[in-house]
């Protein structure tokens, strides 16, 4: 039994971030951290992986500075981590990484359950863990909340999922796809031994052709990146007796026309 | 190049609002192209939801009823949708961008390998047929460009509240054609249990309205009971549920919460706006007892007015607000309750 969980770097929510000279977007010196939503899949993969007697593999896909995150995931207590890498992939849009994840997932044996985050806080929108699972050709379970059961001989799973109107139960086959929300599980800190052990771990570097699969044409591309237009609020204190302030607020809000 | 497909969200056989601001935005790629505006309706009641579609500016509608789209699952919508792209070479797929809309538009896209751009905000067809949009990216700090090739079928979500909605007209119908679903009950690998719904709350994601509240909400002057579990939870659970959600009810709005209020377990995860909650962009947002943390107004900062209630006039929420309260929101919020009922004839 093997489990994969796919994770990768980004600039710490709290940096500022914007667009350089170049036209590329920077974020000065401010670190890298693992995408957040993913700190819940990497916990999961630990515990699903362990449960289960089996191994639990951690891939990125992207140049060298995803190895932060890798180290990160070791740390944590992944088994095995992986880079995707290939000069094929600059440039390339959801197409291209979802063909690359796939193949490097089917480079790997035996493996039922492949875990994302819920998305990447930065450039996401959680197309990558659909169009990865439709690659793949298996079933995508999003926001899973909670893994109620799995059985990986039986190879069926039933989980819990949060989805805008309310909770669903659903069971499905393995293999499967799954992204796990915040609350699934308590994301464990590095242990001072694994730090040590991942800043020493050598991280195999896979390219397209290691992986047997040759990069799709991209079908979408970035045009160019703009920093935010100023806002142009200039921002109108409301003095006075909490009762004032009310009256106040309320004329504005009807001279705004948002009531 | 066919038409221009928008698919329409049904839950309980009932039609998203929030799928007509799909086909205006759909309605302006049409018209450029010069193709028929398609909605796509599968499910429960397709065939009424087809007729509403009409009234909201869709020259055709090709629908599909079937005990299996019942409750939305991926693998019968998207081997559906991929076959009708596939078939019918679209110009454009378009929906709106909740989570069913990605989950759906992302799998048929990579199923056809088609272009796929999210969180579209606004959007315009290039003299060569290529659709250019805007999304933000990075929380919202930047803003980027990306354009699909016109070659094939573009897949496109949009963000929710981005684009309008066509003006209404009751008499205008959209022809309807029927097919059939592409998989059987036995081909599909999952099986809905049960579901749960979460009633009588204010989508954060459609509210026109939203009053948020954070960490002070536990700085609440009532005293807790003398067997509270924990006082400062009761403390913080009693203001938003006695103070803040009255505001919200005169007002039709949803409740939000910075994420301090979250995982102090002050209310639950649903609620919380922000880089790691939900993205929101109503008319007005009011953020009460919130410091406004980069994090936060990565969740609110499109919103159109902004007004904070603060007692730190120093709090950077105020660099965001059109309207800024300093003082204590435990005496603010009751007061503007009061005046909204007076004001609002409620
Ligand atoms: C990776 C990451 C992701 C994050 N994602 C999110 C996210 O999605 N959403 C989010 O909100 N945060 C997020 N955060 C957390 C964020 O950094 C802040 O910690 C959080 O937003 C603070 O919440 P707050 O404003 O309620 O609390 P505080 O910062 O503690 O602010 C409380 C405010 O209440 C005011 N106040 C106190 N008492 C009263 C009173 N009686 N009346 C009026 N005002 C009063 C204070 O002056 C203060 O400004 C994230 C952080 C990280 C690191
Ligand atoms: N290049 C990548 N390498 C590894 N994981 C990724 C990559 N891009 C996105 N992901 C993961 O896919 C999930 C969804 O990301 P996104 O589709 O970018 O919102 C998150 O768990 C991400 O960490």
């Amino acid at each position: 039994m093997h489990v994969v969980v796919f994770t990768r770097s980004t600039p710490d929510t709290a940096a500022k971030v914007e667009v350089g000279a170049n036209g590329a977007v920077t974020w000065g010196d401010a670190a890298t951290v693992v995408n957040p939503w993913d700190e819940y899949a990497l916990e999961e993969a630990i515990l699903q992986a362990k449960n289960a007697g089996g191994k639990a593999t951690v891939i990125a896909i992207g140049p060298e500075f995803h190895n932060e995150a890798l180290k990160h995931s070791l740390a944590m207590g992944l088994d095995e981590a992986a880079r995707v890498w290939d000069s094929a992939l600059e440039g390339s849009d959801s197409l291209g990484y979802a063909t690359a994840a796939a193949a490097a997932v089917r480079k790997l044996a035996d493996v039922d359950l492949v875990i994302f985050g819920k998305e990447s806080v930065d450039v996401g929108t959680d197309q990558h863990i659909y169009q990865t699972a439709r690659k793949l050709g298996w079933t995508t379970l999003s926001y899973v909340s909670k893994i109620l059961a799995v059985d990986y001989a039986a190879k069926t799973i039933k989980v819990e999922r949060l989805l805008e109107q309310g909770k669903q139960i659903v069971t499905s086959r393995l293999p499967a796809v799954i992204s796990v929300m915040k609350d699934i599980n308590e994301p464990r800190y590095p242990s001072f031994i694994g730090i040590r052990k991942a800043s020493k771990a050598v991280i195999p570097e896979w390219s397209l052709a290691d992986l047997g699969v040759a990069a799709p044409a991209p079908q979408s591309q970035v045009v160019q990146f703009q920093n935010l237009p100023v806002r142009n609020v200039q921002v109108e204190m409301i003095a006075g007796t909490p009762e004032e302030q009310a009256a106040k607020l309320v004329d504005r809000l009807l001279e705004e026309k948002v009531l | 190049m066919s038409a221009v497909y928008v698919w329409i969200e049904t839950f309980n056989g009932k039609a998203l609002n929030s799928s007509w601001e799909a086909l205006g935005a759909g309605k302006t790629i049409a018209a450029a192209a010069g193709v028929p505006l398609t909605a796509i309706v599968f499910g429960e009641n397709a065939a009424a939801i087809a007729a509403e579609s009409g009234a909201h500016g869709a020259d055709k509608a090709i629908v599909s009823e079937d005990a299996t789209f019942n409750g939305f699952r991926l693998e019968p919508y998207a081997a559906l949708l991929s076959k009708l792209v596939s078939d019918n070479k679209p110009k454009a797929v378009l929906a709106i961008g909740t989570a069913r809309g990605r989950e759906l538009l992302s799998a048929s896209a990579a199923d056809t390998d088609s272009s796929l751009i999210t969180e579209a905000t606004s959007l315009e067809v290039q003299a060569d047929g290529a659709i250019k949009v805007t999304r933000p990216v990075y929380a919202g700090k930047i803003i980027s460009e990306a354009v699909g090739s016109s070659a094939g079928t573009q897949f496109l979500t949009l963000r929710g509240r981005a684009f309008k909605p066509n003006p209404e007209n009751a008499a205008a119908k959209a022809e309807v054609t029927t097919v059939p679903p592409v998989l059987a009950e036995a081909d599909i690998a999952t099986k809905i249990e049960s579901f749960e719904e979460e009633v009588g709350t204010v989508n954060l994601t459609d509210a026109a309205i939203i009053v948020s509240g954070g960490r002070a909400m536990a700085n609440n002057p009532k005293d807790a009971p003398a067997g509270a579990a924990d006082a400062t939870v009761w403390k913080a659970q009693d203001g938003f549920d006695n103070t803040l959600k009255p505001l919200a009810d005169v007002l039709g709005a949803a409740v939000g919460a910075s994420r301090a209020a979250v995982d102090a377990g002050y209310i639950p995860y649903a609620h919380q706006v922000g880089q790691t909650g939900k993205v929101v962009s109503p008319d007005l947002y009011i953020a009460c007892g919130i410091s406004g943390a980069i994090q936060h107004q990565a969740g609110m900062r499109t919103s159109k007015v902004i007004v904070a209630i603060n007692k730190d006039a120093e709090a950077p929420i105020f660099k965001l607000a059109r309207y800024g309260l300093v003082g204590d929101l435990y005496q603010i919020v009751p007061a503007l309750t009061a005046e909204l009922k007076k004001r609002l004839g409620k």
